[in-house]
């Protein structure tokens, strides 16, 4: 079954299950491998995008049911010099880098919604897992990149 | 011992083509037959090289231990650099495939550093005096009169300056010079060397071009997800895969062969479903339908496990080190303090999860993973395929992670299995419940201690009884006796001033894959001495931890273990000559961490700061954490202090990443962490049943002292790790005085009366 598909502002035709989870038709069948898998039960939030500039899971979200525009790490923006990208390399965030994707979209969807978080709105919407233990940084990347935008 | 040759004259003097005669210093370590059918020149892919230099003067280093997050891509390129002159600016990284020709390439003990730090000065050092060889011929002066400087070779008597590039032809016909004849830079005019440098890969991964395991995709490439017996050993009696195949996208289905024992790094085994798609092959594996024959493994089950290991503990074991007279010490009015610690198996779980991508071809193969060890996942391969190494190539990717589970290619084997049966590129890719269930386990260990104390509340015996399953079962089947390395890693190099220390350990039957896991058995040892520590400092009513911890290291001084009959003592592979445990040491970083923290054990109610130190992979760590444990038990972490004596350091930066992150590491282990299994199954699965620490859960500020030294660099990535549960659960203690004595925390109530 065709399914229609904009991700990064390009339409995709994708001939997939309308079932099979919005992850792995980004990373299998379009090929755009920003966007990771870590628990496919939507906990970790690796695999974090934008419908129409709000952040979801897709490891959980079936192909079928999306309606919004998709946004993956790397449609954010042409040159990665998106402000929350800027903070992040300013402040050293990544040791692995894995699940930093998924981080920085959630984080560009947090500051569209709340432009100056507070410390209590960052534990509340930054949920996403990061082994490596980057969080203090990414707290303060947040500060900086809230500042910038 | 260094040796280097100049491939690039090599090749011109076997009369092989000359290329464009760029300046390729490689390492030989072992025959390069390889490099010599290599055009000179084309040096970006030949991979025996750690430096090479292109006659546009860019600057290629290679990268030769893996990269999962401790920047050691980075840091092995500073230190290359830095030796060599280049500007940064122009010099890119490569990543090398697993080979012997650049000696080993294990990424893991902390040690990628303290092993080549020396050895890559070298080889910088003999390419920049080579450039000034040939700038100095060029220009018919002295060699010492030429000085290479940013990129160039400058000859200040002249004013002339000649850039690498221009000289790349030149050096290229020049003799290496012997080991003997090198001068390395002085460290006063390090340029790269202990500065900050930025992560080469950081542009890559805020933009999700990074290419982790997971991401690689070939042409033609299938994708796989393999059912693997739910308990270690067991095999499959038969399967049914009709239903998995009518699944849109399966394309077949493929047995993986039982593993035998001893398991090693081999493929489990298993039935994998081979697809069009990541999604369609887990679908397919849902459909399979297994009869397993569950092996010797079935009845394993872990609270009689733990009953086990807390009974031997109990009893006498095998002696690891002995010292004064221990009975005496135990005497008939003696003050006597007990207490016995638990820790259960852990489980790594890496962000990324194991995956591979395997070409298996009539002649040869190609293998691309996110591994710990190039030349493990190559002979792994190898093995599986029964083909010989010298016709796999082994490609490493970026590491999503990794702690010690990706040096265990055992899913790059099962990935060469199915390509070869399919006859085309396949990836396998575990998921999370696999890593949950199917890892290789960091042991669970019993621990009792017992010492005897003297009217200043100072222990005047410790005896130390530790239990725990063998890493080295996966290699020796049945062995239930630990090696003495795993003994060496934070109990027989007690660095206490006792005069009287038996240290004993006892035997426990492994029924799981036990591995290796970030700082190893230093976790649990940690946890009980430095827990332990704080019992006797309040048994002893010393308010002051800090000063009771400085009193019990003692005078600063060189602990001698082979003095104390420990044979062979394994001090992290290196020589106690080098690298001796000075108390010294240990004693500054408890100062510093004090210091810095401004030392209060009762800040506030129900608030409390804890302290624990500990010399690891030769780094020395102290580390306070501060608690707060709400009236209803939860606990939060609003500071961390850690005072760290690594030695040099070569990315101030990365080393304080490394250690913040062994704190939130150490903390999801500690506060949540524990797997356990019935009927030797494991219980647990995902995040769900397995939770780690997330950012509401983690310390919120972490403050990282690094001790300014000029001492042989340590080990960065692990020994940040083992001091923080202590330091926790004593914080706790100090806040609630409730004692942990078992992990994970979260089974103490620590709920207000």
């Amino acid at each position: 079954m065709a399914i229609n598909l904009v991700v990064n502002g390009e339409r995709h035709e994708v001939d997939v299950p309308p079932e099979m989870p919005l992850l792995w038709v980004i990373r299998d069948v379009i090929g755009l491998t920003g966007t990771k898998y870590g628990c496919g039960i939507a906990q970790c939030g690796a695999c974090t995008v934008h419908l129409d500039g709000v952040a979801v899971r897709s490891c959980g979200l079936p192909v079928g049911d999306v309606t919004g525009a998709v946004t993956t790490i790397e449609g954010l923006s042409a040159a990665g010099d998106h402000p929350v990208q800027k903070a992040w390399a300013e402040h050293d965030v990544p040791q692995c880098g894995y699940c930093q994707t998924g981080q920085i979209m959630a984080a560009v969807a947090m500051l569209q919604e709340t432009p100056r978080p507070s410390d209590a709105d960052i534990d509340a919407v930054m949920t996403n897992i990061c082994r490596c233990g980057t969080y203090q940084r990414i707290r303060a990347a947040i500060r900086t990149a809230a500042e910038a935008i | 011992m260094l040796t280097i040759e100049n491939v690039s004259r090599r090749g011109v003097l076997k009369g092989l083509a000359a290329g464009t005669g760029a300046l390729v210093l490689g390492g030989r370590l072992l025959a390069s037959s390889r490099a010599l059918a290599v055009p000179v020149g084309s040096t970006p892919f030949t991979p025996n090289v750690f430096v090479s230099i292109d006659l546009d003067g860019g600057v290629t280093l290679m990268a030769h231990r893996s990269e999962m997050g401790q920047g050691i891509r980075t840091s092995l390129a500073q230190i290359l650099a830095d030796e060599l002159e280049a500007d940064w600016a122009r010099v890119i990284v490569r990543q090398a495939d697993g080979d012997e020709k650049y000696g080993d390439q294990y990424t893991d003990g902390s040690r990628s550093i303290v092993k080549n730090f020396q050895r890559l000065r070298e080889f910088g050092a003999a390419a920049r005096m080579m450039l000034e060889q040939a700038a100095a011929q060029s220009w018919g002066v002295d060699p010492a009169e030429c000085k290479a400087q940013n990129h160039k070779v400058v000859h200040a008597s002249s004013g002339r300056s000649a850039d690498f590039g221009e000289l790349a032809s030149a050096a290229a016909e020049l003799a290496v010079p012997e080991p003997q004849a090198l001068k390395l830079k002085d460290r006063k005019d390090w340029r790269y060397i202990g500065k900050p440098v930025r992560n080469v890969d950081l542009g890559d991964i805020v933009t999700g071009k990074a290419v982790f395991g997971i991401d690689v995709r070939v042409p033609g490439m299938k994708y796989a997800s393999v059912e693997r017996c739910p308990v270690l050993l067991g095999k499959v009696r038969s399967y049914d895969s009709s239903e998995a195949l009518k699944v849109p996208g399966v394309e077949r289905v493929v047995e993986i062969p039982a593993v035998s024992e001893p398991v090693e790094f081999q493929a489990l085994g298993g039935i994998a479903v081979v697809a069009s798609n990541t999604w369609a092959a887990a679908e397919g594996r849902k459909r399979l339908k297994v009869e397993w024959d569950l092996g010797p493994n079935a009845g394993y089950e872990s609270s009689a496990y733990r009953e086990l290991l807390q009974s031997t503990a109990t009893k006498p074991g095998d002696i690891r080190r002995m010292e004064g007279d221990v009975d005496a010490a135990f005497g008939k009015d003696t003050k006597v303090v007990e207490a016995s610690y638990w820790s259960p198996h852990f489980v790594h779980a890496p962000m990324e999860v194991p995956a591979a991508v395997a070409d298996v071809r009539e002649d040869d193969a190609e293998v691309w993973a996110c591994c710990q060890d190039g030349q493990s996942l190559r002979k792994t391969v190898a093995t599986a395929i029964g083909m010989d190494p010298t016709n796999v190539t082994a490609h490493v990717t970026l590491l999503g992670g990794a702690f010690g589970r990706k040096s265990k290619p055992d899913f790059g084997a099962e990935a060469a299995i199915v390509s070869k049966a399919i006859g085309a590129p396949v990836k396998v890719t575990w998921t999370r419940e696999d890593d949950v269930r199917h890892g290789y386990y960091h042991a669970a260990a019993a621990q009792h201690v017992r010492a005897a104390v003297g009217d200043d509340g100072l222990p005047t015996a410790w005896c130390h009884r530790s239990v725990f399953p063998s890493i080295m079962s996966i290699f020796v089947a049945g062995q239930k006796k630990p090696d003495a390395w795993e003994v060496d890693f934070g109990l027989t190099d007690l660095p206490y001033n006792i005069p009287n220390i038996c240290l004993e350990t006892g035997e426990a039957a492994a029924h799981v894959r036990v591995g290796w896991k970030r700082s190893v058995q230093n976790i649990f040892h940690a946890f009980a001495i430095e827990s332990f520590v704080d019992e006797l400092a309040e048994a002893a009513g010393r308010e002051d931890r800090v000063a009771y911890l400085l009193e019990l290291i003692g005078p600063p001084r060189h602990v001698d273990l082979a003095k104390a009959g420990v044979k062979d003592y394994f001090n992290y592979d290196n020589s106690v000559e080098l690298y001796p445990i000075d108390t010294g040491r240990l004693r500054n970083v408890v100062e510093l961490a004090a210091e810095k923290a401004g030392w209060n054990r009762q800040p506030g109610p129900r608030r409390g700061m804890g302290i624990a130190a500990h010399r690891s992979f030769l780094t020395y760590v102290a580390t306070i954490v501060e608690a707060e444990v709400a009236p209803d038990g939860t606990v939060a972490i609003p500071r961390v202090v850690m005072a760290v004596d690594a030695g040099t350091v070569v990315n101030p930066d990365r080393v304080r990443a490394q250690m913040e992150g062994a704190c939130t590491y150490a903390m999801s282990a500690a506060f949540f962490g524990e797997i356990t299994a019935r009927d030797g199954v494991v219980q647990q699965h995902n995040f769900d049943d397995y939770p780690v620490a997330r950012m509401s859960d983690a310390p919120r500020q972490i403050e990282v002292h690094l001790v300014e030294s000029d001492a042989l660099p340590g080990g960065v990535g692990e020994p940040g790790a083992p001091p923080f549960a202590p330091a926790l659960c004593n914080a706790i203690f100090a806040a609630t005085g409730k004692r942990v004595r078992s992990l994970p925390i979260v089974h103490t109530d620590l709920k207000a009366i």
